[in-house]
């Protein structure tokens, strides 16, 4: 009986992944394919590569944003982490750090936009009282701008989720390690370049990949920030099915979901090259 | 001078506005599933007309058995739809859910067809022109009571879908914040610095589309070749003073959007709350756009629908529209008969000009103008 027992526990599991992956998929895959009858074209596809289409520039912006955000968000947090490593395991500091981390790593959409407009924008209590020392912060267009504003807006939970996704890995080296390293003359540089630093690259590669595709499809943060021009490509995509302008376009929308499949797709086989690379020297 | 100029123009859209339309066939009409019989027999969602129900006292019944009425789309601060939505409440006592008040008229079909046969599905659609004639085969036809008073050029035939409203483009500003302009030209100057706003972006929404049109005609294009709007808009950023935020209510009352472009009836109602918001309509830029009303054919509460239909076509919504600074499309006959809100009328904000309302064509050029330039120029 044990085979069906089991499949009794997956089943959830496959229910869940059809109805909220394969399906979602198969819609926009067939979609990308499909004029407004249904009948097959490639005319979605060749839409967004058109001399006069903005996807391109959005999918370029896109890409930017969750890398800079991505690499930034990285480093930033791997920093943190090692630092609350350090800590006392069970002391106030790392169970807040920890905690606080949890729920800004969460803290993404609106209210994150609304928080940071209620903050910076034009009648934002920061500049209000900027203004009133008389110190001109400008205009506040800034904050709208998806290469200054939003880099920002992501990275303030791009960092705490960084910090809790590798916190566990740089708790996994053992100060056996460093003192091995100093007893056979090793130096500092030595220990994090040949030690600590190979057995944590597989997890700071998978850590940033997974802020990366974190950002690159996050969607009602940027949506309450910016109403003008679109610029990623998530933005681009919910235009399509909602324009009161120009309309029929739900299906170039669905090749443009398409095009970020394809992006992750690369992503995740770039992380699986440099993974197999990367663990050569660890028993898993 | 300005109740013949206003009179004109009332005119004038309701004749253009049919020029467009005649130009789109609609799509086959859709066969009706429901089959509510609401009251008395009277099988709601097939009724063309009051006689249906044996008169407004049979439809008002069959209304309040139904007891609620959804609308979808409805922002409060737009033409006044606030006060009609309240009104209505009072006056019939059927509670009306306002789903998705920010929501496109896209998103009022997609919801319709998402939701079609369930009770939450909305009742009613108040939709931009292009969404509008291409679902026809949505539309449930209904003639109101004063269906005689609105012109046959700013209906259909069979009350398949009725114009209900029109307005003008303006600009909106807080006199407190910013000084008065009297050009467009004067919006790129040191003073603006970040605090001109759009109502959306006009790649999606059709109020900011309507003000790029507005712009262009101003700085001497036309309402088919924006170039030169969205020339001014792309000004208007490198200048720093175009703010990229989506206005409404909130943002004009806090202070955020002190000058914001969009219809007149969005603009002028503001000044209630905000003694110092003044509506502008530039001299040499007077365009006009109407929204059309229609009837779900799927619609849950066919009859609660239908009479929502003769509350807006009465006397008493068309003033509401009229005080929200949206021209009622029953605008002349009522002014004939003396039915116009006078103290309505006298608040309207001045228009001066000859007054452009777009054709299909023009539009479609528009269109295809926006979609390949806009974000380059405001990206």
């Amino acid at each position: 009986m044990r085979p069906s027992g089991a499949l009794v526990g997956v089943a959830p599991f496959f229910v869940y992944t059809t109805v909220f992956l394969l399906i979602p998929t198969i819609v926009v895959v067939v979609g990308a394919f499909a004029d407004g009858s249904g009948r097959p074209t490639l005319d979605n596809v060749a839409a967004l590569g058109g001399a006069n289409s903005s996807f391109l520039p959005a999918l370029q912006h896109s890409v930017v944003l969750s890398l800079v955000t991505a690499l930034a968000g990285a480093v930033i947090g791997a920093v943190l982490a090692y630092a609350v490593s350090t800590a006392r395991p069970d002391g106030l500091l790392k169970r807040f750090i920890t905690s606080l981390c949890g729920v800004l790593a969460q803290f993404g959409g609106v209210a994150l936009a609304f928080a940071f407009m209620a903050t910076f924008s034009i009648q934002g209590f920061l500049t209000v009282w900027l203004n009133s020392l008389g110190l001109d912060t400008g205009s506040s267009i800034w904050l709208y701008q998806w290469d200054k504003g939003l880099m920002l807006v992501y990275l303030y939970f791009q960092i705490p989720l960084m910090l809790i996704v590798f916190l566990p890995a740089v708790e996994g080296i053992k100060p056996q390690w460093r003192e091995a390293t100093e007893t056979l003359g090793g130096t500092t540089w030595t220990y994090w370049t040949k030690v600590a630093g190979p057995i944590l690259l597989p997890s700071f590669i998978g850590a940033t990949l997974l802020l990366f595709t974190n950002a690159f499809s996050a969607y009602a943060t940027a949506a309450a920030l910016i109403s003008q021009a679109s610029p990623i490509v998530p933005l681009q995509i919910a235009g399509t099915f909602t324009s009161e302008v120009i309309l029929g376009q739900e299906n170039v929308g669905k090749a443009m979901a398409l095009a970020m499949v394809v992006v992750v797709a690369l992503v995740m086989w770039v992380y699986a090259a440099l993974d197999k690379r990367a663990s050569r020297w660890l028993v898993r | 001078m300005r109740s013949t100029s206003i009179r004109y123009a009332a005119l004038s859209v309701a004749a253009l506005a049919a020029v467009g339309i005649a130009a789109c066939s609609p799509p086959p009409s859709s066969t009706s599933t429901s089959t509510t019989a609401a009251g008395g027999g009277v099988n709601a969602a097939k009724a063309t007309s009051l006689a249906d129900f044996g008169g407004m006292d049979g439809l008002v019944a069959a209304a309040k058995k139904e007891g609620a009425l959804n609308v979808i789309a409805l922002p409060p601060d737009w033409a006044n739809y606030g006060e009609a939505i309240k009104g209505f409440t009072a006056k019939y006592g059927i509670p009306i859910t306002s789903d998705q008040p920010d929501g496109s008229s896209a998103d009022e079909i997609s919801t319709a067809q998402r939701l079609k046969g369930q009770s939450k599905a909305p009742d009613v659609f108040d939709l931009g022109s292009a969404v509008a004639m291409a679902n026809t085969g949505m539309f449930a036809p209904y003639q109101v009571a004063t269906w005689k008073d609105i012109p046959d050029n700013a209906k259909d035939p069979k009350g398949v879908w009725v114009y209900d409203y029109a307005g003008y483009m303006s600009v909106g500003y807080d006199s407190a914040k910013v000084p008065a302009p009297t050009a467009l030209a004067d919006l790129l100057k040191a003073e603006y610095k970040g605090k001109v706003a759009l109502n959306g972006d006009p790649t999606k929404a059709g109020a900011a589309f309507a003000g790029v049109q507005m712009v262009s005609i101003g700085q001497g294009g036309t309402a088919a070749d924006i170039a030169k709007g969205v020339d001014f808009f792309k000004s208007l950023k490198d200048a720093g003073n175009f703010l990229p935020l989506d206005p409404n209510e909130a943002s004009v009352l806090s202070g955020q959007t002190p000058v914001v472009i969009d219809w007149a009836y969005n603009n002028a109602p503001l000044t209630k709350k905000l003694p110092t918001w003044k509506t502008w309509i530039p001299d040499n830029a007077v365009l006009a756009g109407y929204y059309i009303q229609a009837i779900n054919a799927d619609a849950p509460h066919p009859a609660a629908a239908r009479l929502w239909q003769e509350y807006l076509y009465s006397d008493e919504g068309q003033n509401i529209w009229l005080k929200g600074a949206a021209f009622p499309v029953r605008y002349d006959a009522m002014k004939a008969a003396g039915k116009i809100d006078a103290a309505a009328q006298a608040a309207l904000p001045a228009v001066n000009g000859k007054v452009v309302i777009p054709t299909t064509a023009d539009n479609d050029a528009a269109k295809a103008y926006l979609a390949a330039n806009w974000t380059k120029a405001v990206g």
